[in-house]
């Protein structure tokens, strides 16, 4: 043809065989975006969707105003349930290649986003995860050998055997049940907020999503509602960079940012380190507030970086450059807590490395304990009969006549 | 029926104050239908409210409420506006209980007017009643007159389980036998017609005997249940029309009972033929009821074709085609 139209594809800024970067991702510094009253007018913090607020410096001082009060004591804990789910990671990764169940997700590089989120929210509140939010479960104190005996669906699977691996659910935790299908719960967490203020309730929801998965309706579904009722909801973002092999790119468009999203609904939109552990406390912590305060939805996307394979089925070497995760401008977010809490003298190298001792230990024992009861091809299973319990409260005709076709 | 429906509604939210009704123009209008009307005005905004135009959003935030600890009662102004919060149906509300092991539950309702019969054309018109029985978790049921309609959604409403709750917008103002160039008979004059006051319930999974006969079963339910007394007075045959009002759960016993004893079946439904719920009876009429049967078992359906407007008259299965339906099956020997 000879017209002048030509068809516009994005492309990331680089591919395998190619070196980082990150050029394009702007970095401010460490404590130079203001911290507005949550009670602000949206229309005045517009520029906060296109920024990102910092609080860890590169010296791993805490600077700005968005430094949260927390203490030391707290922080090393948030620096021990990132250490918990890395170790976690890494055991159940490892499990999977072993055989022992069938699938497995990492989180490594986002370990903060989760963990912190966690602790800036209060019992009774519903978190409705994707599957990279484990943390939020660690950080509440979930057993790890629950977590364990639903990746392996074995006779102790809290889950029964029904749910892929680590689509965990855990009501009494505010963990809701994982959906595969992408970005359903967004708008779910949304309804459940309208529930909690129809209620006159004082729980808030928050609604999880990915990159990629912000371009399925649901997500803008959930914008509306939540702009139009002000739920009480935090609608999170972790822009982790890449959807699966797909770029980030793709989802965003021409938009600035997927914070930019919610300025067009009049939610107000932040911008977040992901990899910095007081900064995601900090922010979770003003949205939290906004909501309970039936101020409404806050959006908030987390930069951060999917610093391993989409999951055990995926090798991003395909698509990225195989270095590119050491050109991540902001660095490993267990890392910089760590440099942060030694800076401030409340931790050394060595307790670090004594810590990663204790937690590897713990994490073994808690995969022995899970181990007892089965793996995924190996010892303990489910019962067949589980299949035809939970769905219906009561078992209707059609499904006992099934449940005794196959003799149970 | 829209006041038996309306009714229903009136009385749960009184009862329950976890019940909450929304969905497009249900608030303050009352519904394109009015089913809501008053309900807003009567219990509050935070009870009966608008919302905007996206189903998907209206399943999906209905889920997280049921989740949270409501009861929520939604209406999707068309059943052919479904389509944008199917996935919200059917991987989200049906597998809830079953996916976290009863840790969280989704105790909604899903009204939605279905059928042809009123010049709606393809939009305004479909019966997609199979895709949701096709779905492990949910209940679908159709009523066919006002009684049973506010007997069945306050069942509905108070089930621990998502319920497709489909009503035969054909059937909103009187019963209709298919003869559209008749008038209509009002709810007023027809037995069913009246509902009692206050709260009933009808069990889901019962089917109702809406004719006693001997030669043939007819088995069908909603707007065609009347398509099938009015077949069956004007060809003389002594057909046992089973109305069936729940498809599923499905009441297997009552079907087979009558097609043991007649020996003859017809499955008829409005919803286009090919995978429809009439194939589903027809499976199992025949794994049930094979040495009994004296004939191939029927079936008459809208034709697979999407539903016309101009045309709605040819398309509808009126009592002309179920009539020459019944002749032919009783023929057969």
């Amino acid at each position: 043809m000879t017209g002048s139209l030509r068809f516009h594809v994005p492309e990331p800024a680089s591919r395998p065989g190619g070196a980082p970067d990150f050029s394009n991702v702007v970095i401010p510094e460490a404590g130079s975006v203001d911290r507005p009253a949550v009670d602000v007018d949206p229309k005045d913090i517009r520029d906060h969707a296109f920024s990102i607020i910092r609080v860890l410096d590169r010296d791993g001082q805490a600077v700005g105003p968005w430094t949260p009060p927390l203490g030391a004591e707290e922080l090393v804990q948030g620096l021990r349930h990132m250490m918990t789910l890395r170790a976690f990671d890494a055991r159940m990764q490892m499990a999977q290649r072993q055989g022992k169940t069938s699938f497995y997700m990492q989180h490594t590089g986002e370990e903060a986003v989760s963990c912190a989120v966690r602790v800036a929210l209060s019992p009774g509140d519903m978190n409705f995860p994707t599957y990279r939010q484990a943390g939020l479960l660690i950080a509440d104190g979930y057993p790890l050998v629950d977590m364990m005996c639903q990746i392996y669906s074995n006779e102790r699977d809290p889950l029964k055997g029904r749910q892929l691996p680590i689509m965990y659910s855990s009501k009494a935790h505010g963990f809701f049940s994982i959906s595969g299908n992408l970005t359903t719960q967004f708008i779910q967490a949304v309804g459940w907020a309208m529930a909690s203020a129809i209620n006159g309730d004082d729980k808030i929801a928050v609604a999880w999503v990915g990159d990629g998965a912000t371009a399925e309706s649901d997500f803008h579904a959930a914008l509306v509602f939540a702009s139009t009722y002000k739920a009480p909801v935090v609608l999170n973002v972790v822009n982790n960079q890449w959807a699966i092999s797909t770029f980030q790119g793709i989802a965003r468009g021409g938009a600035g940012t997927f914070a930019a999203r919610g300025l067009g609904f009049g939610i107000p939109a932040l911008r977040v380190d992901g990899n910095d552990y007081l900064a995601v406390y900090s922010v979770a912590q003003w949205a939290i507030e906004r909501a309970r305060r039936n101020l409404g939805p806050t959006l908030v996307e987390y930069v951060t970086y999917r610093a391993g394979a989409h999951s055990s089925s995926d090798d991003p070497s395909a698509y990225r450059p195989k270095a590119e995760s050491e050109g991540w401008p902001l660095g490993d977010p267990v890392v910089r807590l760590k440099d942060h809490l030694i800076a401030i003298g409340a931790w050394s190298a060595e307790r670090h490395v004594q810590a990663e001792t204790e937690i590897t230990a713990e994490v073994i024992a808690a995969q022995k304990e899970a181990e007892r009861f089965g793996t995924l091809h190996a010892g303990g299973k489910p019962s067949a009969r589980d299949i035809f319990e939970d769905v219906y409260a009561e078992p209707p005709p059609h499904l006992r006549r099934q449940r005794q076709q196959i003799g149970v | 029926m829209i006041e038996a429906i309306r009714d229903a509604m009136d009385v749960a939210m009184g009862r329950d104050e976890k019940v909450v009704v929304f969905g497009e123009d249900v608030g303050f209008f009352g519904g394109v239908f009015r089913c809501t009307q008053g309900l807003q005005q009567k219990y509050g905004a935070s009870r009966c409210f608008d919302t905007p135009i996206n189903e998907l959003g209206i399943v999906g935030a209905a889920i997280g409420m049921a989740a949270y600890g409501l009861r929520p009662c939604v209406e999707i102004q068309f059943a052919d506006y479904m389509y944008p919060g199917y996935d919200q149906i059917v991987s989200e509300a049906a597998r809830l209980r079953h996916r976290s092991a009863g840790d969280f539950t989704c105790p909604m309702v899903i009204r939605m007017p279905t059928g042809g019969g009123i010049f709606g054309g393809e939009t305004h018109s479909q019966s997609p009643e199979a895709l949701f029985t096709h779905v492990a978790g949910l209940m679908t049921v159709v009523p066919s007159n006002p009684y049973d309609a506010k007997g069945l959604l306050i069942s509905a409403i108070e089930s621990p389980d998502p319920i497709i709750f489909l009503e035969p917008k054909r059937l909103y103002n009187g019963p209709f036998d298919g003869h559209h160039d008749r008038p209509i008979t009002p709810w007023s004059k027809h037995d069913l017609g009246e509902t009692p006051e206050g709260h009933y319930t009808i069990p889901l999974g019962q089917a109702a005997v809406r004719r006693e006969g001997s030669a043939v079963t007819v088995i069908t339910y909603g707007s065609m249940v009347y398509v099938a007394l009015a077949a069956a007075e004007e060809t003389g045959v002594d057909a046992e029309v089973i109305d069936l009002r729940t498809l599923v759960p499905l009441d297997l016993d009552t079907i087979v009972a009558s097609v043991k004893k007649t020996g003859r079946c017809l499955v008829l439904h409005e919803a286009t033929l090919t995978s429809g719920f009439g194939a589903e009876i027809a499976a199992l009429v025949q794994e049930n009821c094979f040495f009994n049967l004296e004939a191939p078992i029927v079936r008459v359906a809208g034709w697979d074709t999407p539903y016309p407007h101009a045309q709605e008259w040819a398309y509808y299965p009126g009592p002309a085609r179920v009539g020459a339906a019944l002749r032919e099956l009783m023929e057969t020997r």
